[in-house]
């Protein structure tokens, strides 16, 4: 009963969708009031009935319905609560339905606080969201419903992958979720301007704290999943380059760009017609990357060409969706006009260079991820396109980006003066510098360039931004100018600091990380890095749904115990396959690590390894200032103030417009 | 090489089934002594750098396969008996194909691979200089018949006043 009652609230929201997505469009049209109306309304029923389907998958399997396919192949009643409820979104069909729920959700965010909005607009930009969801509640009812029945009825469901049962992984994806499809909001305000014919500052202001905000959860979302990786797959790294993950980091990249050309949108009415081409191409991407991952199609091309009923749906989706905004963007674009930049010594020169490196970066990272699979379909050959190749054009991609980071926070719009810039910048980047050097030998136990190289680019990043909100704030009364100083800076403040946290991590892990596969039986001691690992054996434990064999190590420093890690091999009751789950004691300046291999022949030894990865929490710390920055500019007054108030705002009157 | 390709590919047909029904993430580990101390730090990188052939996305240094046991030992085998690591990548190479190396080889097929960033950077630069270089008041410029004519409707006098 439960299961249907879900399938017909599905059919309900997708009726409300397809009400969404066109009355109030039209109604825009013709300037229809009662119609542009219905938006509000359908928008609200869309999100009711979502989330009544939702809640009865949940339903499902918290009452262990294994009548339901998608439930008894997801879950068993061993299973504890925590993973019932994020079993839900464990599998394709309930992935999707998690998507539908967030997009219905950022819908009524929008709806909500979007009063200021004239009408018309706000219409256009719910009826965009609301076509897009009637895609996907389409795809769901035609090919993927997680409410199938199947019979016989199993006595036992098949368990939760145990890759899953991690609490990193349980909210990973409703995280990532938030982000890939907080994208769709700046995507419909583009495709609303474009469609009215308005790409003003005002539309840019009306999406920039929507973006920051899907920006910021799409970087935790990425963060959680490469922190999840670190835990669970026993490797000791962080990121792989896993086309999955470059499906999620593309859109990143795009979000980025678009972030800050809105800035210089919003503030200078420069790069109009580009910033919402990235609005939309930061969606597509997102929808690309839902192609990726649940086509099957990166596994194998052949898998995709076997089973194509929904990959063929999610393509001639998203070639609907990319062509058709494409389209009126090639053919409305060309009638914009944008402030000109004057003069390549100005922050919105920066923030172009910004977006350039950004979308090579993007466009590379698509070029590495799509060429095997080219290759592939084409018949030339099978070849691997992995971390190497990644690495070695990433990095001198984005390394520019950080310097150009710092320079940021002194440099003005409009115009500004090399000689002002070099005369405040070339001390704090020989500091920088100085300390790059300093800190390896003081701190790391050999000398190594790209240490020194990271180090000096984080350094740089705090410097400039202490620089930053000093020169900003100097003139008059500091205390008072401090205050006075919109939320947005601080945010971005912060958000620079993060990338430098975040560059100081890879740069001291991927220097100074020390790894180690060894076979050691009980007593046994192995040295790394000053370190003393002492092998104390294997006990069996018992966990709520799986048996373990717990690896007991202490380690000791200068003959004194520090820490004592229990890495596990788990094996799950239902899916038999071992897991493991690595043993770490985490900490600032480096994450003594060991994972649990095989037993050895003896019956005593045990392989293991062993690892030492020096400032790896700056990696997430520093993704997670990132993302607080960007949630403290979203969060800055000036995008909540009534709309009379707004336009008075001294950014938008002394805004000189030299249109041509 | 030809007549044991079919059977490497019949081999890892049934490994990936295998390995994605049961998605193992179990950890491989084998004990290994190396003469030198350079030898230990050539092997984890050349072994980060190969891949798994009959897993989904793993390097031979994380896969638990028997296949990249197997190349692991042959790896360090190769560095233990003085190999260069480009000899090794080629004897990789001749055996399992392209597919081994996460590196992708510089080849004529691979070309647009590695120089699509500098193309893409390029064209970016040009985009930049061009976006900065115009010019907000173009200046007017008249063609010599047209600054005849103005010259002369400047000289001269105006009849109707």
């Amino acid at each position: 009963m439960i299961p249907e009652l879900g399938t017909f609230s599905l059919i309900l929201a997708l009726l409300c969708a397809i009400v969404q997505g066109t009355f109030p469009l039209l109604g825009a049209h013709r300037n229809h009031g009662h119609w542009m109306n219905l938006a509000r309304s359908a928008a609200w029923s869309q999100l009711v009935f979502v989330g009544l389907a939702y809640a009865c998958l949940t339903v499902s399997f918290l009452s262990h319905d294994f009548s339901v396919r998608y439930v008894a192949f997801n879950s068993n009643t061993q299973l504890p609560v925590i993973y019932l409820i994020s079993g839900v979104w464990a599998g394709h069909e309930g992935s999707l339905l998690l998507w539908a729920l967030i997009l219905a959700g950022w819908t009524g965010a929008v709806e909500r606080y979007s009063s200021a909005i004239p009408q018309e607009m706000r219409a256009r930009v719910i009826a965009v969201m609301g076509l897009v969801s009637t895609g996907f509640l389409l795809f769901i009812i035609m090919t993927s419903s997680p409410f199938a029945r199947q019979f016989p009825i199993p006595l036992e469901g098949n368990d939760l992958n145990p890759l899953l049962q991690d609490p990193g992984l349980a909210i990973h994806p409703p995280i990532l979720y938030l982000g890939y499809v907080g994208f769709s909001v700046p995507f419909a305000f583009g495709i609303a301007a474009l469609l009215a014919g308005r790409l003003d500052g005002a539309w840019a202001r009306w999406s920039r704290p929507w973006t920051l905000f899907a920006w910021s959860f799409l970087t935790i979302g990425i963060a959680l999943g490469s922190w999840w990786a670190y835990n669970e797959l026993g490797w000791g790294g962080w990121w792989f380059w896993d086309p999955v993950e470059n499906a999620s980091f593309m859109p990143w990249l795009v979000g980025t760009a678009l972030v800050h050309s809105l800035a210089a949108t919003e503030k200078r009415g420069v790069f109009k017609a580009w910033t919402v081409l990235l609005a939309l191409v930061a969606f597509s991407l997102s929808l690309l990357g839902t192609f990726l991952v649940r086509s099957g199609i990166l596994t194998s091309v052949h898998a995709f060409a076997n089973d194509p009923a929904r990959g063929v749906f999610i393509l001639i989706f998203l070639s609907l969706v990319v062509g058709l905004s494409l389209g009126l963007y090639a053919w409305r674009a060309p009638s914009v006009r944008s402030t000109l930049v004057t003069s390549p010594i100005s922050r919105e020169s920066l923030i172009l260079i910004n977006n350039i490196l950004l979308m090579v970066t993007t466009a590379t990272i698509l070029l590495g991820t799509l060429y095997p699979l080219v290759m592939d379909a084409l018949g030339l050959g099978k070849i691997s396109v992995g971390a190497p190749y990644f690495n070695s054009v990433f990095v001198p991609l984005t390394a520019p980006l950080v310097l150009l980071l710092g320079t940021a926070s002194v440099i003005r719009w409009k115009q500004d003066k090399i000689k002002r810039l070099l005369w405040i910048l070339t001390p704090v980047l020989l500091i920088s510098f100085v300390i790059g050097v300093l800190w390896p030998v003081f701190n790391m136990p050999h000398y190594s360039s790209v240490a020194i190289f990271g180090v000096t680019l984080g350094v740089w990043t705090f410097a400039t931004a202490v620089v930053g909100v000093w020169s900003r704030t100097s003139g008059g009364n500091r205390w008072r100018r401090l205050r006075n100083t919109p939320s947005s800076f601080y945010g971005m403040t912060l958000a620079h600091v993060g990338v430098g946290v975040f560059a100081i991590g890879i740069a001291l892990t991927s220097a100074f990380s020390v790894e180690k596969q060894v076979r050691m039986a009980p007593g046994d001691h192995q040295l790394i890095g000053g370190y003393d690992f002492r092998f104390d054996g294997v006990i069996d434990v018992r966990g709520p749904n799986y048996l373990a064999q717990r690896g007991v190590i202490t380690v000791l420093k200068d003959g004194l115990p520090v820490s004592r890690l229990e890495p596990e091999k788990r094996t799950y009751q239902i899916q038999r396959n071992p897991m493991t789950e690595a043993g770490i004691e985490a900490g600032l300046m480096r994450d003594l690590y060991v994972s649990l291999g095989e037993p050895l022949d003896d019956g005593r030894s045990w392989g293991l390894r062993l690892y030492l990865k020096p400032f790896i929490r700056w990696i997430w710390l520093g993704a997670l200032l990132i993302a607080i920055g960007g949630l403290i500019a979203g969060f800055d007054r000036r995008y909540r103030l009534p709309s009379g108030i707004r336009n008075r705002s001294p950014s938008t009157v002394t805004t000189p417009s030299v249109g041509i | 090489m030809i007549d044991r390709y079919p059977t490497f590919v019949s081999r890892v047909t049934i490994s990936i089934v295998f390995v994605l029904a049961t998605g193992t993430a179990a950890l491989a580990t084998e004990e290994l002594n190396f003469s030198q101390a350079p030898y230990e730090s050539r092997y984890y990188r050349l072994i980060n750098e190969l891949r798994c052939l009959v897993c989904q996305n793993q390097t031979l240094a994380d896969s638990n396969a028997e296949l990249a046991r197997d190349l692991r030992l042959k790896t360090h085998q190769l560095i233990e008996s003085g190999e260069s690591d480009d000899s090794i990548i080629r004897f990789m190479v001749d055996r399992y194909g392209d597919f081994i190396l996460y590196r992708p080889p510089l080849r004529m097929r691979t070309m647009l691979l590695w120089s699509g960033p500098a193309l893409m950077l390029a064209l970016g630069l040009v985009i930049f200089v061009r976006t900065t270089g115009r010019r907000t008041h173009p200046k007017p410029t008249l063609s010599t018949g047209e600054q005849q004519r103005l010259k002369t409707l400047l000289n001269t006098p105006q009849k109707d006043q």
